[in-house]
């Protein structure tokens, strides 16, 4: 029996048989219904995964028709991370121009809203210059980033020094205050970027620092939009569940730890989002078949509670991306085809 | 999407799943998400209605190079006197009719339209 091409996690090429192929997908998406208290895969959306895996094909793409809209976290950056020597408005231009952008995000080296606040004067000009000669949207984008706020890199007692000396009050007390900066440099970093002209804002990576990101993230999103009401506020998470750093914050009476793509949509709803991106980890020791049917059953079950647009995080690591620097095509392209088409996403 | 290196990541989702930017109609389509907060399907649909074409054209960059040259949106390739960045953008913000925060700021500053 012909052995199939697929890989791990980690990116490295593995061979499964056909058996390996199916028990694959099915276990994945066994183990987030599990997780998620959802549905898994109906069986004609694993025979639909089972073909695309076993395709000998190098790349696959959607149907015509199917074709969805992007937004890119933090793309500028991406131009120089690589090692080329262009400006940030060049960056933005690539991508619209070379690489078929439907959106496009300029962003800060330090992508933070903690530092950007005090320089944020010199962000503004760069962005009204690129408004000029850009075509696509264009938001302004960075990450919630609460870790930037407990000492030593910011004002607060670190939580993670109080835990462990049993002290979960003062813990707390720390995330709490946290909050309430993050959401003043959110809002004042934002409104800035807004009043300069962005078509949007992207809180990128929300929750990578536990419930009290996603709190301080909704809560801005909210004063943002009564400042703003047709503010455009995009807010991609972090990961898959929001973890309990704090473990007793709530919004609009719902308790944020724990929950999972389809329950935190509902709050960014409540709280103005325009859109939502979520994400569900990939796992590097599993094959990629597992990770694919993992994903899609959470992020299927988010599309179908959403009422505003999904733009499912696709990165590096992600949604059954590799976790490498270079993902390779095979994964990606299945990837973003299976996503879009079983989801019936309006985004990645 | 959350991207990386743009050779894996960019490209690749852009080819297998993008509705191709400003080569065919996915930044216009990206406004209306933006602006409405649209699902893809009526997104679509509202903006094929304005530009007076088929849904499934949308995505077709030799149709919609024509039809985004013909209405001064913006073009990959300009050609002299075409119409680029805020000019384009005037006219999409007229087009779609819907507000674009930079188009009107540009007003603002300008005294355009007063």
């Amino acid at each position: 029996m012909a052995k199939i091409f697929s890989r791990l996690g980690d990116g490295s090429p593995i061979e499964l048989t056909e058996n390996e192929l199916r028990r694959d997908l099915e276990e994945g998406t066994a183990d987030a219904a599990d997780r998620g208290k959802i549905s898994p895969l109906s069986e004609e959306e694993l025979k639909y995964l089972f073909d695309i895996f076993s395709s000998p094909a190098r790349f696959v793409s959607v149907d015509r028709g199917k074709e969805v809209v992007l937004s890119y976290d933090a793309g500028t950056l991406k131009i120089r991370r690589v090692g080329v020597a262009v400006n940030r408005i060049q960056a933005l231009q690539i991508y619209e121009k070379l690489l078929g952008a439907d959106t496009m995000e300029l962003a800060h080296v330090d992508y933070s809203f903690k530092p950007i606040k005090p320089i944020v004067g010199n962000e503004q000009p760069v962005l009204e210059q690129a408004l000029l000669v850009t075509h696509v949207p264009l938001f302004y984008g960075a990450m919630p980033n609460l870790g930037l706020y407990s000492q030593p890199d910011g004002p607060f007692p670190n939580p993670s020094e109080l835990m462990p000396q049993g002290k979960i009050e003062e813990a707390r007390s720390s995330y709490e205050e946290a909050v309430d900066a993050a959401v003043n440099d959110m809002v004042f970093a934002a409104s800035a970027m807004y009043e300069s002209g962005a078509d949007g804002i992207n809180f990128d990576t929300t929750g990578a620092a536990g419930d009290p990101d996603f709190l301080a993230t909704l809560r801005a999103t909210e004063i943002l939009k009564q400042k703003h009401p047709d503010m455009c506020i995009e807010l991609g998470m972090a990961g898959e569940f929001v973890l309990g750093m704090h473990a007793g914050l709530t919004y609009d009476g719902t308790r944020l730890a724990g929950l999972y793509p389809h329950q935190q949509v509902k709050l960014a709803e409540k709280a103005g989002v325009t859109i939502f991106g979520p994400v569900v980890n990939t796992n590097a020791s599993r094959s990629c078949p597992w990770n694919l049917a993992r994903a899609l059953t959470f992020i299927k079950a988010c599309c179908e509670v959403a009422e505003i647009p999904i733009h499912v995080n696709m990165g590096m690591g992600v949604g059954s991306v590799t976790v490498t620097d270079h993902p390779p095509h095979d994964v990606v392209s299945r990837a973003s085809k299976a996503m879009v088409e079983i989801c019936r996403l309006d985004g990645l | 999407m959350g991207v990386g290196d743009p050779l894996g990541m960019a490209i690749t989702h852009a080819i297998a799943s993008g509705m191709g930017g400003m080569r065919a109609a996915g930044d216009l389509v990206a406004r209306l998400q933006m602006t409405k907060a649209m699902k893809i399907k009526e997104a679509k649909e509202y903006v094929a209605s304005k530009l007076n074409v088929p849904v499934d054209q949308l995505t077709d960059p030799v149709v919609m190079t024509e039809v985004r040259e013909e209405l001064g949106i913006g073009i990959i390739t300009p050609l002299p006197g075409s119409a680029i960045g805020m000019e384009a953008k005037f006219r999409v913000a007229e087009l779609l009719g819907i507000d674009i925060n930079c188009v009107r700021r540009f007003k603002e500053k300008t005294g355009f339209g007063r």
